[in-house]
């Protein structure tokens, strides 16, 4: 019955994947997607529920035992990001109702949104090292394909950058992997915990741990290796650039999480302390970068790389409190920034581009959309009392406990970097008069593409305001997860000693 | 490509390599073979044809899109993966049923959910390859 | 046998780091196929090169009789192998429409999704 939960998740969006392909010519396809993405919400609150109940599921597919088989395991860091991947997926899929043509809906955009889903779905349930990389894969390749749906000549620039930069970082983890088997003789994650610990030549595993983190750290966007983020995620659909934005780099954080928390944790002086100064430079630059944009989603993405760096500063600290607040971080970071980038996309809408030195008005004509970007843009930068606020504290809290002050600095300077970014988009988009002298009234988009468009934008701003306002079951969630990080035996001893 | 031998050679060497590729799909699990290499196989039979007669009569031939294979296929695999939840097994555990004995030795063949996802990984390295190398030689 | 393979890769990392180094997009690309065959030799070298048959379980036995090769890098290579296949044929075709669209493979010029730059 485990097994059935944890697989779920992932068989119902590949299900849905190949139902909306079949069905890609008619409406019916956008309604499939829909339906398929409310199914994996059900399934993943379903196997949250049984990670409630017993801390740790895991099973082994086709009835292999551990650690030969492939095995798919949930702790709580796993299952909040398999509920929240599920949250982001039903948001975007309504709001594809909206704004993605029948144009794109022909060529293929549900099957492919479906099956990114299920790609990110996969990465976080997977518990082997190798099956990790064919999920990265399958993100990869629809990722890829979503980018340049529609094919304008800013998109295919745009994915030709992301798709090289990528390719390199999956093939350094694909070496990383190679070795660590070289070393090792077992991928499974829970059973490299041991096997890496009785390595001889530790100093052999740093290097590979370096070259993971390397892999992981380009799919994350961390400070050297982020160029191909601002590249790329201003140019698809907005849907989709919301989908990549909450999605793809947290997939990247998640793996770095799980893979310095469970696997390397051998030499955390070396790895964990190259790893603060590279999260301190992301934060900075990320932000730096944002103030210098003009576009709406530019300053988006850049935003994006300042905050992943908060989020492996949380793993970096490596104490509980810090992990706590990053897992918090992450949960929080993912509804905010995909809520974020669809508001540009109904900004865009009405008033027409999202350079910001051409729209504006927005906050006179339609002040409830106005409302609705202030929710996320002041969580984002951290306003008590809304979500971005309790992750924020918990992260410059756990530095200052190791008198880490400017570490502790470095993130309070970046959050006050962040609310003038946020003010000059509320400044220009919103305040200041319409340059051509447009009304961006509600009406200039019709009722059938602004409704699906604004249901999830009121829906995740509902929830970054449930999380300000009632932070203390998601903070002792976050805390057992980092809990789970911290000492993985419970992970380990379901995992290898699960029998079907 | 305009050379009578070839055109005519391939006529032949296609319905060859089909044969070998379904016997490879169909000797997969229990011996080397399986509906990847059939399907590798599978798919340079098609390539051959359209090289000796052209794109245009490769995909009459091919009758369907090569993307459809391919997502049919994955559907088919997905689903013969899911067949293991009516016996309580977990994914992708292969269902057996054999025919006049209870082994692969004694008996005469068997019905089993491996052999349905060997085809379906069969159609989806046909048709994805295809798709591919369809691709390509439109633009030429 | 395992000195000679990490010679291979280390050359061939070389090779693809300095194509990968050229402004020509198609040269990245030549680069990136190397750079996958090198992980490729570095996941089959990891099950240590040795003498043996192939691990195939004759009949009536339940494990493979003498000596056989590590099975398991081989299973990983063969799918790093198709997954790198089916990436890189997309990359190309990728980098076809784009040189159809763009009219250009260097990649100082492909900057329409990025900021202009002024003094050029």
């Amino acid at each position: 019955m485990m097994s059935w939960l944890l697989v779920m998740p992932i068989a119902i969006p590949f299900a849905t994947a190949v139902f909306a392909w079949l069905a890609r010519m008619r409406p019916s396809g956008r309604w499939i997607s829909l339906a398929g993405s409310i199914a994996s919400l059900v399934a993943s609150v379903a196997l949250l529920l049984a990670v409630l109940e017993h801390g740790v599921v895991a099973a082994q597919m086709s009835n292999w035992d551990a650690p030969f088989g492939i095995t798919l395991v949930a702790d709580y860091l796993g299952v909040v990001m398999v509920v929240i991947t599920a949250i982001t997926g039903l948001a975007t899929a309504i709001y594809a109702l909206g704004e993605i043509p029948q144009r794109m809906e022909r060529l293929g955009y549900h099957p492919l949104f479906q099956t990114l889903i299920a790609g990110v779905t996969g990465a976080f349930l997977t518990g082997d090292l190798f099956n990790l990389y064919v999920w990265f894969e399958v993100m990869l390749i629809s990722s890829f394909g979503l980018l340049v749906l529609g094919g304008s000549r800013e998109q295919l620039d745009a994915g030709i950058k992301y798709v090289a930069l990528n390719l390199v970082s999956t093939l350094v983890f694909l070496s990383g992997i190679g070795l660590l088997y070289g070393m090792t003789g077992t991928l499974n994650m829970a059973d490299l915990r041991e096997a890496v610990a009785n390595v001889e030549n530790q100093g052999l595993v740093t290097v590979v741990a370096m070259m993971f983190m390397v892999g992981f750290g380009v799919k994350a966007a961390v400070f050297p290796l982020f160029f191909w983020l601002p590249a790329s995620y201003h140019t698809p659909s907005f849907a989709v650039s919301a989908v990549f934005a909450g999605l793809l780099t947290k997939v990247g954080v998640y793996a770095m999480m799980r893979m310095f928390t469970l696997v390397f944790v051998g030499d955390v002086g070396f790895t964990h302390e190259i790893l603060i100064w590279v999260s301190a430079l992301t934060m900075l630059v990320g932000v730096i970068g944002a103030a210098a944009q003009s576009d709406f989603r530019k300053i988006l993405s850049f935003h994006i790389i300042s905050q992943i760096g908060y989020m492996t500063l949380g793993l970096a600290l490596y104490t509980p409190l810090a992990l706590m607040g990053g897992v918090f971080y992450l949960v929080h970071h993912i509804i905010v920034k995909a809520n974020l980038f669809l508001v540009s996309g109904v900004a865009n809408k009405l008033a027409g581009h999202t350079d910001l030195n051409r729209i504006g008005g927005l906050y006179k004509s339609s002040p409830f959309l106005a409302a609705m970007f202030v929710i996320p843009a002041f969580s984002l930068a951290g306003f008590p009392p809304l979500s971005g606020f309790w992750a924020k504290y918990l992260i410059v809290k756990a530095s200052i406990e190791l008198d880490n002050w400017i570490i502790a600095f470095v993130a309070l300077f970046v959050g006050l970097l962040t609310i003038f970014s946020m003010t000059k988009i509320w400044g220009m988009a919103f305040w200041k008069p319409h340059p051509d002298g447009i009304d961006p009234t509600p009406d200039r988009a019709p009722d059938h593409v602004r409704v699906p468009m604004m249901i999830p934008i009121v829906g995740l701003a509902a929830m970054t305001i449930v999380i300000g306002f009632f932070p203390e079951p998601f903070v002792q969630f976050a805390e057992i997860a980092a809990g789970q990080l911290l000492d993985p035996s419970l992970y380990v001893s379901t995992v290898l000693g699960v029998r079907p | 490509m305009n050379s009578i031998i070839f055109t005519a050679g391939a006529r032949i060497l296609v319905s060859l390599l089909f044969v070998f590729s379904l016997f490879m799909l169909l000797r997969g699990h229990h011996l080397p073979g399986g509906g990847f290499i059939g399907g590798l196989i599978g798919a340079v039979a098609f390539i051959v044809y359209s090289l000796a007669c052209g794109p245009a009569e490769a995909k009459v031939a091919l009758r369907v899109s090569p993307e459809g294979l391919a997502v049919v296929g994955l559907g088919i695999a997905l689903a013969a993966g899911m067949v293991s939840i009516f016996f309580g097994d977990p994914l992708f555990t292969g269902q057996w049923y054999w025919v006049g004995g209870d082994s692969y030795e004694t008996s005469l063949f068997s019905i089993n959910s491996v052999l349905v996802f060997d085809i379906g990984v069969y159609l989806v390295v046909l048709g994805s390859i295809l798709s591919l190398a369809y691709a390509f030689e439109e633009e030429t | 046998m395992e000195a000679l393979t990490a010679l291979i890769v280390g050359l061939l990392v070389a090779a693809s780091v300095y194509l990968m180094l050229a402004r020509n997009f198609m040269r990245f690309l030549f680069g990136l196929i190397l750079l996958s065959n090198a992980a490729n030799l570095v996941i089959f070298a990891s099950g240590r090169m040795t003498p043996g048959s192939p691990a195939l379980v004759p009949y009536g036995a339940d494990a493979p009789l003498g000596e056989v090769g590590n099975a398991l890098p081989q299973a990983l290579v063969l799918t790093a192998i198709v997954i790198g296949f089916g990436l890189l044929a997309f990359t190309l075709a990728l980098a076809f429409e784009t040189y159809r669209r763009l009219r250009t493979m260097d990649s100082d010029k492909m900057r329409l999704a990025e900021p202009k730059e002024e003094n050029q």
